[in-house]
């Protein structure tokens, strides 16, 4: 794209989609609008009043808001070899994601005003949005918080010490109390570390049956509920980060019943394998948190539809291949899993369990967009960022990781057969993907 | 690539193919050996120290005119930070017919037997199993009692810990005989009872022993308790095998230890020495039960 063609203002018609709103309770056929970047109009055809230069036609698709991935890792500043932002949101957009979150555990932590601002520099080349997540202590060491007013300033939307997550009470209780007054939320990965020393499975038949260490349930429901407990006292907003057990589940629905500002995301590995799927130690199928039991994974089932959990994140985990074919215990945590997540949400959320469409849909834009505040983001609504997902439910398709636009291919799902897929992803009113 | 001729554990055997392997160590056993591996190429892998294991593997090969190579972790170029997949690339291109690996890691054997054409033989992967131990600890209970069926087997000590015991369990249970573990449940979560059918738990010894016709004691790894507090007099109260707790057994019951085995902790006195322990005869019965299993992973069976 020349600067030139970036500069011209442009709109865009989207014409006779079905539209899933969730924010605004909208399912039904309707043309969009999009102009100078933001929604324009979303009205029944024949009744937009604008006029557009260029026209999508959806007929037959679902129209969306902007998929956003609250949780991705795109391994810049520092680990290149696995991941750039440029890659990785190619990806992104691939899967139909028009925002991607990234996670600060980078080389160094993303802990600085100087590092956001870096990530979100256009000499990245990103192809979709990119809202980074701040270190919550200085290089994610848990032991003294970072400048969150600067970092916020800088461009973060949250912070995190994911992958390390912050055991002191006290640190974490001035994390959300700091960023309570800055309005954004505090995102842990709910692990307690001291718990989980060697561990590289969930703890249960399956670790016992392969001799592996496991990670139990409770090493993650127990950080959560101390976390709702001092997100309560600190009226703070707490984001717990890839929930996977239904111990901690309870926890957050009853952090949510008690009006607790606690949000949760959950991933489609989780959601789509359990442990056993693990085999003879394919460390594909590892990650953190690891695969859980069955009725974990049922539990999370459970939860996406009735609302407990509040997003659906790919925690997109590039590594390289020599990080991965290694022993099992040694292997680095970690799936890929941008381009997978919408066809594995439709096709085991939607097809499967019979969770509806505007569900799946919620799950991708109002949802996350409520868990981490983005205001302007995750709906359709007059104004609103011109970040649309154009995607074909019903389209059939195999995914070949051999193909990926990642720059990594550790994914468990490679030959999976799925439904539904991505056809345009629009970032800003332009073009960020379309399926040939 | 004929992946199926590895020995990666217990668990993935037919219970034939335990019943033929335990066959052909026994003709083995008769039978002088003659060179049926003749010039045939064993890379022993070990990245774990070992005596009984490596050596016996080594007497087994060599008996069967094989030529054997050992690859140990501090002496190559593991060492400098080789890859375990480069290292049995590297063991392949150099020759090696047939890799034995013993290695910390759960699944490093399954890892290398993905890489390589070759066969490879498991000679125990961290806590996972231990096939060739389970193979003659079988041969060995029968060499003393007619049939593994029906047998009552207690298995008492590090159960989590011990590939040994994950091997035996599912062996005996394939076999049919009835499995009884025993141990804290620091060092024997609930959970071991799935492993095979009507395997039961119990946390005493008493009832481990009563009635049992082979006791299989094991060591208590201190290498792999990380951090798991382990107060050593109060296992040795609750779950040392003694003179008098062994009596609960049946008369001509079996007194096993896959080794290495410390003195007055698992065991008390001398009870290693005494006329129930076959443990000497544990070790003696390792090299037919490998040169079984190197002659069916050769193909030469």
């Amino acid at each position: 794209m020349t600067s030139k063609s970036n500069s011209r203002s442009t709109s865009l018609l989207i014409k006779g989609g079905r539209v899933i709103d969730p924010a605004n309770k909208l399912d039904a056929e309707m043309d969009v609008l999009l102009n100078d970047g933001r929604v324009a109009e979303v009205a029944p055809r024949s009744k937009i009043r604008g006029s557009a230069d260029q026209t999508f036609n959806a007929k037959g698709l679902i129209v969306a808001p902007g998929f956003i991935d609250p949780h991705v890792h795109l391994r810049e500043p520092g680990q290149s070899y696995k991941e750039t932002i440029a890659t990785g949101t190619a990806a992104a957009a691939a899967g139909g994601f028009t925002v991607v979150c990234c996670m600060p555990n980078t080389s160094p932590v993303a802990d600085t005003p100087e590092i956001i601002a870096w990530i979100t520099e256009p000499a990245r080349a990103p192809v979709v949005n990119v809202f980074p997540i701040a270190a919550a202590t200085v290089g994610s060491q848990g032991e003294r918080l970072t400048d969150f007013r600067a970092l916020q300033r800088a461009g973060a939307v949250a912070v995190s010490d994911d992958g390390r997550p912050i055991l002191q009470d006290e640190i974490m209780r001035q994390a959300l109390a700091t960023a309570a007054q800055l309005g954004i939320p505090v995102v842990q990965h709910a692990e307690d570390t001291r718990l989980t020393a060697g561990c590289s499975v969930h703890c249960g038949e399956v670790s016992f049956r392969l001799g592996l260490r496991g990670m139990s349930a409770e090493s993650e429901a127990a950080i959560v509920e101390r976390d709702i407990l001092l997100a309560g006292h600190a009226n703070a907003h707490l984001h717990v980060a890839h929930v996977s057990t239904a111990a901690a589940l309870k926890h957050i629905r009853r952090g949510k019943r008690h009006n607790i500002n606690v949000t949760c995301e959950a991933t489609p590995h989780h959601f789509a394998l359990i442990d056993e799927n693990v085999g003879d130690y394919d460390t594909r199928f590892k990650m953190n948190p690891p695969l859980r039991s069955a009725a974990d994974r049922d539990a999370l089932i459970v939860a996406l539809a009735d609302g407990t959990i509040d997003a659906i994140a790919s925690d997109h985990a590039p590594h390289a291949r020599y990080e991965k074919e290694v022993e099992f215990d040694r292997a680095a945590f970690g799936v890929t899993g941008l381009e997978t997540a919408l066809a594995l949400a439709l096709t085991c959320l939607h097809r499967q369990h019979g969770i509806p469409l505007a569900r799946v849909v919620e799950l991708f834009s109002a949802g996350p967009a409520r868990a981490l505040n983005l205001r302007g983001r995750g709906s359709l609504s007059r104004g609103a960022a011109a970040d649309v997902t154009i995607f074909d439910p019903a389209r059939r398709w195999t995914f070949d990781a051999a193909k990926t636009l990642s720059k990594s291919r550790n994914t468990p799902f490679d030959g999976w057969q799925l439904t539904g897929k991505a056809v345009a992803t629009i970032v800003g009113g332009r073009f960020a993907y379309r399926a040939e | 690539m004929k992946k199926s001729r590895s020995l990666l554990g217990i668990e993935a055997l037919e219970p034939g193919e335990i019943t033929r392997l335990l066959g052909l160590a026994r003709r083995l056993h008769r039978a002088r050996p003659r060179s049926l591996l003749r010039d045939r190429r064993i890379a022993l892998l070990f990245y774990e120290s070992s005596t009984r294991t490596r050596v016996s593997f080594e007497f087994a090969a060599k008996a069967l005119g094989a030529i054997t190579t050992l690859v140990q972790a501090t002496t190559s170029s593991i060492e400098k930070g080789e890859s375990l997949v480069d290292t049995g690339l590297t063991l392949r291109a150099t020759g090696a017919d047939a890799i034995v690996i013993r290695h910390p890691s759960s699944g490093a054997p399954h890892l290398l037997a993905r890489h390589l054409d070759v066969p490879v033989i498991n000679a125990g992967d961290g806590m996972h199993e231990h096939p060739t131990q389970a193979l003659l600890d079988a041969y060995t209970i029968l060499r003393h009692k007619r049939q593994l069926r029906g047998l009552q087997v207690a298995i008492v000590g590090d159960i989590y810990h011990s590939r040994v015991a994950r091997s035996n369990i599912h062996l005996l249970t394939k076999s049919g005989a009835q499995v009884v573990l025993c141990g804290p449940p620091g060092l024997l979560p609930e959970v071991a009872a799935t492993l095979g059918t009507g395997v039961r738990i119990t946390r005493h010894i008493d009832e481990a022993l009563r009635g049992a016709d082979v006791v299989m004691v094991l060591r208590v790894q201190k290498e792999r308790l990380a951090g798991l507090p382990l107060p050593m007099d109060e296992y040795i109260a609750g779950y040392q095998v003694t003179p008098e707790r062994l009596r609960l057994a049946q008369r001509d019951a079996i007194l096993m230890h896959p080794g290495p085995m410390i003195r007055g902790v698992e065991l008390a006195g001398d009870l290693a020495d005494s006329p129930a322990s076959v443990i000497t005869e544990q070790v003696a019965n390792g090299v037919s039960v490998r040169m079984a299993v190197l002659l069916t992973a050769l193909g030469a069976a």
